[in-house]
């Protein structure tokens, strides 16, 4: 059985013309994923906004998607790739699917696929620009990965992408702990996407946490976080240093 | 029109360091469990150690998925020859079949620094270590990744291994005792946890004998 790994594109560092052909820079971008195991399973929390560099393109865009029976697969990065990855890996899906053997893709097995076709495409130097968090339940047993746009791969208790790395995840190392419920699973993302609303400039306010148990996927309705804006400092911005003009 | 050049870079660095110590009847493989992006943690129990055959182990570091993809090669064709063979590779085939892989990717290396240990045909503890394009060189010791500079210069000291240039040559396998040896790798990495960034979390400690293989896990400093 063969899977469809993206296609040689030839000489792609040599020539000028080719450069169109593989891509240089991402366009239009998600921010980051957060994602923690709990009792039950895996929740994953994803913004819906699709960037445009420094314009908020689209305000709609959902991340996470369900793969498979057992499995969540969440982006950040370029928009455009990652639907070129839920395309592979529908075709990955279905050919699981034609066996009709009983068997279906854990977790694990699409984490690997994943990992082989970023690592893959970052040789050919034609990278999918993203950073993908596969997360999900089978037999019981919850799994929770990353891979990143050349290959890097692992899994954890809980992962984030992009600035989640930097302002999730000291959170989630501090507050994590095995069996949280999914109330309280709930509220460390919830913790962990506030920050980022306030500190990421890419990030919206308006999200969605998906879960994933050994019944299925759910994918709550997108919903937004209570911010606070009044501190003092923002009432008046300039009393400790006014300007001149 | 000047050639366009990538914004990205297709290596990363993810740190880490490995050790690996011969002895006379023993080989020890020890390397930290941290696994780093630039200045971000992403996982502090990540194991760089691998299992290639019954008596090779081999541990990286370097660029994670490089060393990932390495790994699955090493091992697939193990398995092949396992077929072929009717027999596991020895220590010093694999330490060939490690330097030709990484040769064969000379012009596109793999990122990975390697350090294979394991028992030789005679049972004696063998390690032998690699730069990326598939140098390597028996030796009785060695440290290879971001605390290397720091451990290296420290097991010259301990291990006192006698001159390569000496007729005949010499073994440089070490005549410490097994405890001795894992008391020495746990000395050496919590020195190296103190100074370099990338190397701490835990330490994970491989013991090879002839009757198989034993796992040690110590804590480290996680800042």
């Amino acid at each position: 059985m063969t899977f469809t790994i993206p296609i040689d594109n030839g000489d792609a560092l040599k020539n000028a013309e080719t450069d169109s052909q593989r891509t240089l820079y991402p366009y239009v971008t998600g921010t980051s994923i957060v994602a923690i195991k709990y009792k039950e399973g895996v929740l994953m929390a994803s913004d819906m906004g699709g960037s445009y560099g420094s314009t908020l393109r689209y305000k709609n865009i959902e991340r996470v998607k369900a793969i498979g029976k057992h499995s969540l697969l969440g982006a950040s990065g370029e928009i455009s790739d990652f639907q070129e990855i839920l395309r592979y890996l529908d075709e990955l899906v279905l050919n699981d699917n034609m066996w009709d053997d009983g068997n279906s893709l854990g977790p694990k097995e699409v984490h690997n696929y994943l990992t082989r076709v970023m690592y893959n495409r970052r040789n050919k130097f034609n990278p999918l620009w993203n950073t993908l968090v596969l997360g999900g339940v089978k037999n019981g047993q919850s799994y929770l990965g990353m891979v990143s746009m050349i290959g890097v791969s692992f899994e954890d208790n809980h992962v984030a992408t992009g600035f989640g790395n930097h302002l999730a995840r000291p959170i989630l190392r501090d507050e994590w702990h095995a069996d949280l419920s999914f109330e309280d699973g709930v509220k460390l993302l919830e913790k962990c996407m506030r920050v980022l609303l306030y500190r990421d400039r890419s990030a919206i306010n308006k999200l969605q946490i998906s879960k994933i148990t050994e019944e299925g996927v759910t994918v709550s309705q997108p919903y937004s976080l209570k911010t606070f804006w009044e501190f003092q400092a923002f009432h008046n911005p300039t009393a400790g240093a006014q300007g001149s003009w | 029109m000047t050639k366009q050049h990538a914004n990205w870079s297709p290596y990363d660095n993810n740190g880490g360091t490995c050790v690996a110590i011969a002895g006379s009847d023993y080989c020890v493989i020890a390397a930290d469990t941290r696994m780093s992006t630039g200045y971000s943690i992403l996982s502090r129990d990540y194991s760089k150690i691998h299992k290639l055959a019954d008596k090779a182990v081999l541990s990286s570091s370097g660029f994670q998925a490089d060393v990932k993809a390495l790994q699955k090669v090493l091992k697939s064709r193990h398995l092949v020859y396992q077929h072929q063979h009717n027999k596991q590779m020895s220590c010093p085939a694999m330490a060939q079949l490690l330097s030709n892989t990484l040769y064969f990717k000379r012009f596109f290396p793999y990122y990975a620094f390697n350090v294979l240990g394991g028992l030789d045909e005679e049972g004696k503890g063998c390690v032998f270590t690699y730069d990326a394009v598939g140098s390597y060189e028996k030796v009785g010791y060695s440290a290879q990744g971001s605390g290397s500079t720091l451990i290296m210069p420290f097991l010259d000291n301990q291990l006192k291994s006698p001159s390569p240039l000496l007729l005949p040559a010499q073994d440089a396998i070490t005549p410490l005792s097994e405890p001795e040896a894992v008391d020495l790798v746990k000395t050496v990495f919590a020195s190296a946890t103190e100074r370099d960034i990338y190397t701490g979390d835990k330490l994970e400690i491989m013991i090879l004998k002839a009757d198989g293989i034993r796992t040690e896990v110590m804590e480290l400093r996680k800042d």
